[in-house]
């Protein structure tokens, strides 16, 4: 990517978030709810609930209210959680690392073993293996993770409590942290009790996310490598002396791997909302979760900016996706 | 008589999707550095015989009886290991389409080598070498550039000659080109069958050479074997069969094909006539195979 291509899309992408920032802004000003309402006690008289509303600004006209955020967010200040009573920054920037971890170990698990099971039954085409795998695959595609997540909870939550059922980490074995990326900073201190710890309380919701990703990365990528596999350029592959394994990874998976890393993006963003519910199954402490207490709560700046933070994700998710694709295309990269 | 580099013995293929003859009772024979032009329509089986000699026969078609005898042993009777030393080595293959025969995210060098390492056992720098000296071969004359390019960047003739150099790169017995030149320009085709001939003679190579035009057998053959519908129709050396062509299809084929020595002449359709007493022998034939 040159320096002009970087520029233009950095202005995309600023331009896309603040035509974000106007739709959810307006919308939550406009559909039903208070935030208002929802915190005051039952005591509270008009007079009360007016110095409230003027207190949050919520008394102005959506426009002004509008221009005084975003000159607000171009300085970097989201306002203040109505209900935590705390910057929404700090909210985000606590409860976003946590996600972060969860989805990315998820896309991590996604993508091998999906890739894994592509790669198992482009092996063993023509084998009774091979529709085998389809059907389990098949079946696995129609589970959405919400599904999954009760069925984990069910199987290794109570039938064969093997995992923790919620949070993030045990309380007793918390340390200090320094970042608010627990499981990486213990991979890189090396603190194995609470690596162990953190993982399996991931498993669970790491499963729920990442397995309809694998499953979807499975069959599209298994469709692609079939298709690669018949070109005249493996045939002739065969003919030099390659074994299967070499033809499957070394000559189609490559001109394989373009359409199932678009779609793993697009799906990657979707696992991302999907956390909203995971995370509230599994208690685990991440933006998603809080997302809800969010909408809950009519918590309108806090909502704004856990919005702005998924919109940022998805847009570098995209940029990420681009350059991928770039990159593995000689076409673009050399032509 | 020398004995033949490839005979081909009454084979009979199947086809799955719908029970009938591609292959039927097809025999023919190669002497060592024969050319040997296999001519029909499409659909002819032409490439079915090339499929079944490399034993890449898709899987919805089966070979219903017959023999492929390569220097007197049966190749589909024979052992995988016997066949993984030959197929690749001893007999090679010139594929239809420059465009798909080449790995679009592998660098030329790469494809041009992994034969010679994997077939031949050479290291990477005496691969490399020989890479360059067969570019050389088929005339490549910036092989640095071409070497380190992707097949994109190539132009059709260009990968063509690349596919050829690789084809002759561990001095096969038999190469089978299959319509080596139907997706390439009409000005590159005929530099490509220059080469196939010059390649074939300065490796003393038998080529099967599969075409749906008998200009190009005239040109480069020196034999052909004239298929329809599976079934071959006439065979022999080119000069006779061009000259004094025994079968009516033959004769109404090289009336109706563009005659190289003789531009403007022909090109006049095969009769309906013909066919239909083509369609009437084969039948007979069929009936009489049951
Ligand atoms: N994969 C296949 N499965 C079954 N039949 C096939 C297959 N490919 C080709 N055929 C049939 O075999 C016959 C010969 O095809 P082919 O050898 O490709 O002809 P040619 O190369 O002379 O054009 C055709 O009738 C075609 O329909
Ligand atoms: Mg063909």
């Amino acid at each position: 990517m040159t320096a002009s291509d970087f520029l233009s899309r950095l202005l995309a992408a600023l331009l896309t978030l603040f035509g974000v920032g106007v739709v959810i802004f307006c919308l939550l000003r406009v559909v039903p709810g208070d935030p208002i309402a929802m915190m005051i006690s039952p005591s509270a008289t008009p007079a009360d609930i007016t110095a409230l509303r003027a207190h949050y600004g919520l008394d102005r006209s959506i426009f002004e209210q509008f221009v005084i955020w975003i000159g607000d967010v171009a300085q970097g200040d989201f306002g203040r959680s109505i209900s935590l009573k705390r910057p929404v920054v700090e909210l985000v920037g606590e409860r976003l690392p946590a996600s972060l971890e969860l989805v990315f170990a998820a896309l991590i698990f996604g993508v091998v073993s999906g890739g894994l099971i592509a790669v198992a039954g482009t092996l063993s085409r023509k084998t009774p293996v091979e529709p085998l795998l389809d059907l389990i695959n098949g079946l696995f595609l129609a589970v959405p993770d919400f599904i999954w997540a009760l069925a984990l909870v069910l199987l290794f939550g109570v039938l064969w409590p093997v995992f923790p059922l919620s949070g993030r980490m045990d309380p007793s074995v918390s340390t200090d942290f320094a970042t608010p990326f627990y499981l990486i900073e213990s991979m890189i201190r090396l603190n194995l009790a609470v690596m162990l710890d953190i993982l399996g309380h991931m498993a669970m919701p790491v499963l729920a996310l990442g397995l309809p990703l694998a499953s979807i990365i499975a069959r599209t990528l298994k469709e692609a490598l079939n298709e690669a596999m018949v070109q005249d350029y493996v045939l002739l592959g065969r003919l030099k002396g390659m074994s299967e394994m070499r033809l499957v990874l070394g000559e189609a998976l490559r001109n394989a791997v373009g359409p199932t890393l678009s779609l793993t993006g697009v799906q990657f963003t979707f696992m991302i909302g999907g956390t909203v519910i995971v995370e509230r199954i599994f208690s685990f402490p991440g933006i998603g979760s809080m997302a809800i207490d969010a909408v809950i709560n009519r918590d309108l700046p806090l909502i704004q900016g856990i919005i702005l933070a998924f919109g940022t994700l998805f847009i570098a998710i995209n940029i990420i996706v681009d350059a991928l694709s770039n990159r593995l295309n000689p076409r673009q990269t050399h032509g | 008589m020398t004995k033949p580099v490839l005979s081909v013995e009454a084979l009979s293929a199947l086809s799955a999707r719908n029970g009938t003859y591609v292959l039927s009772d097809v025999s023919l024979t190669l002497q060592p550095g024969e050319v040997r032009g296999l001519v029909g329509e499409s659909g002819a089986g032409k490439s079915t015989i090339a499929k079944a000699v490399l034993g890449i026969l898709p899987s919805t078609i089966r070979i219903a009886g017959g023999w492929i005898r390569f220097e007197g042993d049966d190749l589909l009777t024979a052992r995988p290991s016997v066949l993984r030393n030959l197929l690749g080595r001893d007999i090679t293959l010139i594929p239809q389409d420059p465009q798909t025969a080449l790995n679009p995210a592998r660098r030329i060098g790469a494809q041009l080598t992994d034969g010679l390492r994997l077939k031949l056992g050479m290291n990477a720098a005496s691969a490399r070498a020989r890479a360059f000296q067969l570019m050389d071969e088929v005339q490549i004359r910036d092989p640095a550039r071409v070497f380190d390019s992707f097949p994109h960047q190539l132009s059709g003739g260009m990968r063509q000659r690349i596919l050829i150099a690789q084809a002759f790169a561990p001095n096969p017995k038999l190469v089978i080109a299959d319509e080596p030149t139907t997706a390439l320009d009409v000005t590159v085709q005929k530099e490509i069958l220059r080469l196939v001939r010059r390649m074939q003679e300065a490796h003393g190579t038998a080529v099967i050479f599969v075409t749906h035009d008998l200009g190009v057998v005239a040109k480069i053959c020196d034999s052909v074997t004239l298929l329809y519908s599976g079934h071959v129709i006439e065979q022999g050396a080119t000069a006779d069969l061009i000259e004094r062509p025994r079968h009516a299809y033959t004769r109404a084929l090289i009336a109706a094909g563009p005659r190289y020595d003789r531009p403007g002449q022909g090109l006049q359709p095969v009769p309906e006539r013909v066919f239909a007493d083509l369609r009437k022998e084969i039948g007979q034939r069929e009936t009489a195979d049951v």
